[in-house]
């Protein structure tokens, strides 16, 4: 968008007009900040209503436990936000979870003793290897990422089975120190919580302040436009699926911590989940706009919903029906709010004409 | 590995007598012509010879069969072919409304949850002692909501095909599982699930999932290829805006495709439970990638406006040529399989790009022509 503007002579119309557009952006700004606003009001009656029909709903280790149960999700979700608003998808993260979580525990076995930030390099680094496949196909091959991600999720899950073999990772070969990662908390809140939340406000800070995380959105408004503007498309589309499977592979660590017993069907249809909870917190799925904290947050509510529907006794086969259906309430939603704000725009922009 | 362009176009006479092949091969066989010779000519570039990816899927189908006969001497017998042919049978059924959708340049991933649930619901259902013909009434009715459901979203709320298919991938799956639970069904029948052990009317090495797909096939083909209904499908694909102020019914077309898509996966949901006779949790989990595998490798283009269903036809042969010949070695195992299927799905979009891509910076008729010389070659040194 700079780009843009820096090539135009500042001519005092031209500053006129970009004052006159201010105008609609903060339409759209507040159209945006109150889409996330909903979440946080739908969360709220949720907890609520739960709290009120059961109220150990609320009680400080069920708190912890929602908490914790969302920060892999809220994690995954950072990644598939990057590369949901360059107006890709990326559908292989729960394969890297998979693949990831399997590897890294699996070193305790193999390598006695091994100090464990050694064991998230290692998930960072099968994360890493997984997203530079994928980038490389997608931004250099040019190939929908859809198609490309769709046989990356089924390619990583067949060499994770493979490497597992029959074999699996069990709770007693791991250290304490390792499962208690997941455990450990400050005043209540998770450590894991608390970590997933900073590395959110990095990703919102970084989204918002640079170029290269600015450039993430035009390239999903317009791909076009964004070429002729100078954005490198492919080099920022490379890098978002880079750091979409970097942080899928460290989210594999967490998942290893939370879960102990890894076999190579772990973190199976997560990728669902993700896109689920990204889209429900209001992240277009044809890119272009929506925020990592809005991501987080429909994380937040998809966890928070099946430990909910837990706690009133629902059984927990309906977790999946209720992350779908959610998923196709938010884009109806979002379709709704979009032709509005549209309809809204063309006729301030007409008005300003006149 | 430079085949003879020539050569290859007399291989496509010879290999249309094999079984698919051949009944749909009259069908498909001018759609590049006009599919691809309409954009040809918008671009200023020749009119490419006819059936080029085709052609080169020809020449896949021979190199398959020798592999597998090669590796096993089991491999064209008469079990063996049919032990292939019932399970890519399904899902080349599956893949004929798949490969009408994404010619109009949308997609379905639902499809394997919409067969999920029609299976888990048949075994319910047959649990709860309902007779066979209510609960063939139930099931394909059932399908036909949950495809008119993407439908709707799609055309009349506007949403994207992807999103809403994701979308109801998740729900369908989890109603299949809410229905059936971890429950099993096996009980079936055995005058039903004789469709996994006899082959049709009699014919040892030919299942019913390969007999309906062959019919189903030339259905198809022929509407694609001979009806108005079939050039409108391009035509949407091609340019839905055009398409549309030239009067042809885009919604209504879109909304129909999404609505036979759920039956057919619904019926090949009732077919499939009874092959393996028992219905259970996550049965056909992955359907959707290898039913999108087996229509791209066919050369039907992702963003739509080009595809023939003999393509999609040669590349089921191809895959369930495939898949047996590596089972066949001891070392291969269908966990494995999906890492090949994946691959095949990832060359299926690549190639015709990387051939795009070997030529770009040179002007617009050059690059089409280098395309067509290296997508006929399958090879990039010489660009």
């Amino acid at each position: 968008m700079s780009a843009a503007t820096g090539m135009t002579p500042a001519s005092g119309a031209e500053a006129e007009d970009a004052g006159a557009l201010a105008n609609p952006r903060t339409l759209v700004d507040f159209v945006l900040r109150a889409r996330t606003f909903g979440i946080v009001v739908i969360l709220a009656l949720l907890v609520v209503v739960t709290a009120l029909i059961q109220p150990s709903f609320l009680s400080a280790s069920n708190i912890r436990f929602v908490l914790s149960e969302t920060a892999v999700y809220a994690l995954v979700a950072i990644g598939e936000t990057l590369v949901v608003l360059t107006r890709n998808v990326d559908l292989s993260v729960g394969s890297v979870v998979g693949l990831s979580a399997y590897v890294s525990a699996n070193m305790f076995q193999t390598h006695h003793g091994i100090a464990i930030p050694v064991v998230f390099l290692v998930g960072l680094g099968v994360g890493l290897a997984c997203g530079l496949v994928t980038g490389l196909i997608t931004a250099v091959g040019r190939v929908p990422s859809l198609v490309v991600t769709l046989a990356m999720l089924y390619i990583i899950r067949g060499v994770d089975t493979i490497i597992v073999g029959s074999g699996q990772v069990v709770a007693n070969s791991l250290p304490n120190s390792f499962i208690n990662i997941f455990h450990a908390s400050v005043l209540g809140i998770p450590d894991l919580a608390i970590a997933v939340a900073v590395a959110v406000a990095i990703a919102a800070y970084y989204l918002k302040s640079y170029r290269s995380g600015r450039d993430l959105y035009a390239i999903g408004s317009d791909p076009e436009a964004a070429r002729l503007a100078g954005i490198p498309i492919a080099k920022r589309v490379f890098i978002a699926f880079v750091l979409s499977g970097s942080i899928a592979g460290l989210a594999g660590v967490v998942w290893a911590t939370q879960y102990n017993t890894i076999d190579a069907t772990a973190a199976n249809g997560l990728e669902l989940q993700i896109i689920a909870a990204v889209v429900v917190g209001g992240v277009a799925i044809f890119g272009g706009s929506g925020s990592v904290v809005g991501a987080a947050l429909g994380a937040l509510l998809l966890q928070t919903i099946n430990v909910a529907l837990n706690v009133l006794g629902v059984p927990s086969l309906w977790t999946e029906a209720i992350a779908g259906f959610l998923l196709l309430v938010a884009i109806t939603i979002d379709r709704g709010i979009q032709l509005r704000l549209a309809a809204a725009l063309r006729k301030r922009r007409s008005h300003l004409g006149a | 590995m430079a085949p003879d362009p020539t050569r290859a176009a007399g291989t496509t006479g010879t290999a249309g007598t094999t079984g698919t092949a051949g009944a749909t091969g009259a069908a498909g066989a001018g759609d590049p012509a006009g599919g691809r010779g309409w954009r040809a000519r918008l671009a200023g570039g020749r009119l490419e010879p006819l059936l080029r990816w085709e052609s080169a899927l020809v020449i896949a189908v021979v190199a398959v069969a020798l592999l597998g006969t090669s590796i096993s001497s089991q491999f064209l017998s008469s079990y063996n072919v049919f032990t292939a042919c019932t399970g890519v049978g399904d899902l080349a059924i599956m893949a004929l409304p798949m490969t009408l959708i994404i010619i109009t340049g949308e997609i379905d991933l639902s499809v394997a949850s919409i067969l999920a649930l029609s299976a888990e619901l048949l075994g319910d259902l047959w649990l709860h002692h309902w007779s066979m013909g209510v609960i063939f009434v139930v099931v394909l009715a059932v399908g036909t909501l949950a495809g008119a459901i993407n439908g709707l979203l799609i055309t009349r709320v506007g949403l994207p095909s992807l999103a809403v298919t994701i979308g109801t991938l998740t729900l369908y799956r989890g109603l299949a599982n809410v229905i059936l639970g971890p429950a099993s069904v096996s009980n079936f029948p055995t005058s039903y699930t004789a469709v996994g052990v006899n082959g049709f009317l009699g014919i040892s090495w030919l299942s019913w999932s390969v007999a309906i797909f062959i019919v189903l096939a030339i259905v198809a083909g022929v509407m694609l290829r001979m009806t108005s209904l079939g050039r409108s499908l391009y035509a949407i694909g091609l340019n839905e805006e055009a398409a549309f102020h030239s009067g042809i019914r885009v919604k209504r077309i879109k909304l129909s495709l999404y609505v036979l898509s759920g039956l057919v996966c619904s019926a090949v949901g009732i077919l499939y439970a009874f092959e393996l006779s028992s219905a259970t949790e996550n049965i056909g989990i992955g359907f959707e990638l290898q039913v999108v595998t087996i229509v791209l490798l066919g050369g039907v283009s992702i963003f739509g406006g080009r595809g023939t269903i003999l393509g999609v036809a040669l590349a089921a042969l191809i895959y369930a040529g495939l898949r047996s010949a590596l089972l066949l070695t001891s070392s291969f195992n269908e966990n494995d399989f999906e890492v090949v299927s994946g691959g095949l799905l990832i060359l299926s979009v690549l190639v015709p790009n990387a051939a795009a891509f070997a030529g770009r910076g040179r002007e617009l008729f050059a690059r089409r022509r280098a395309r067509g010389r290296l997508r006929a070659a399958g090879v990039s040194d010489d660009a």
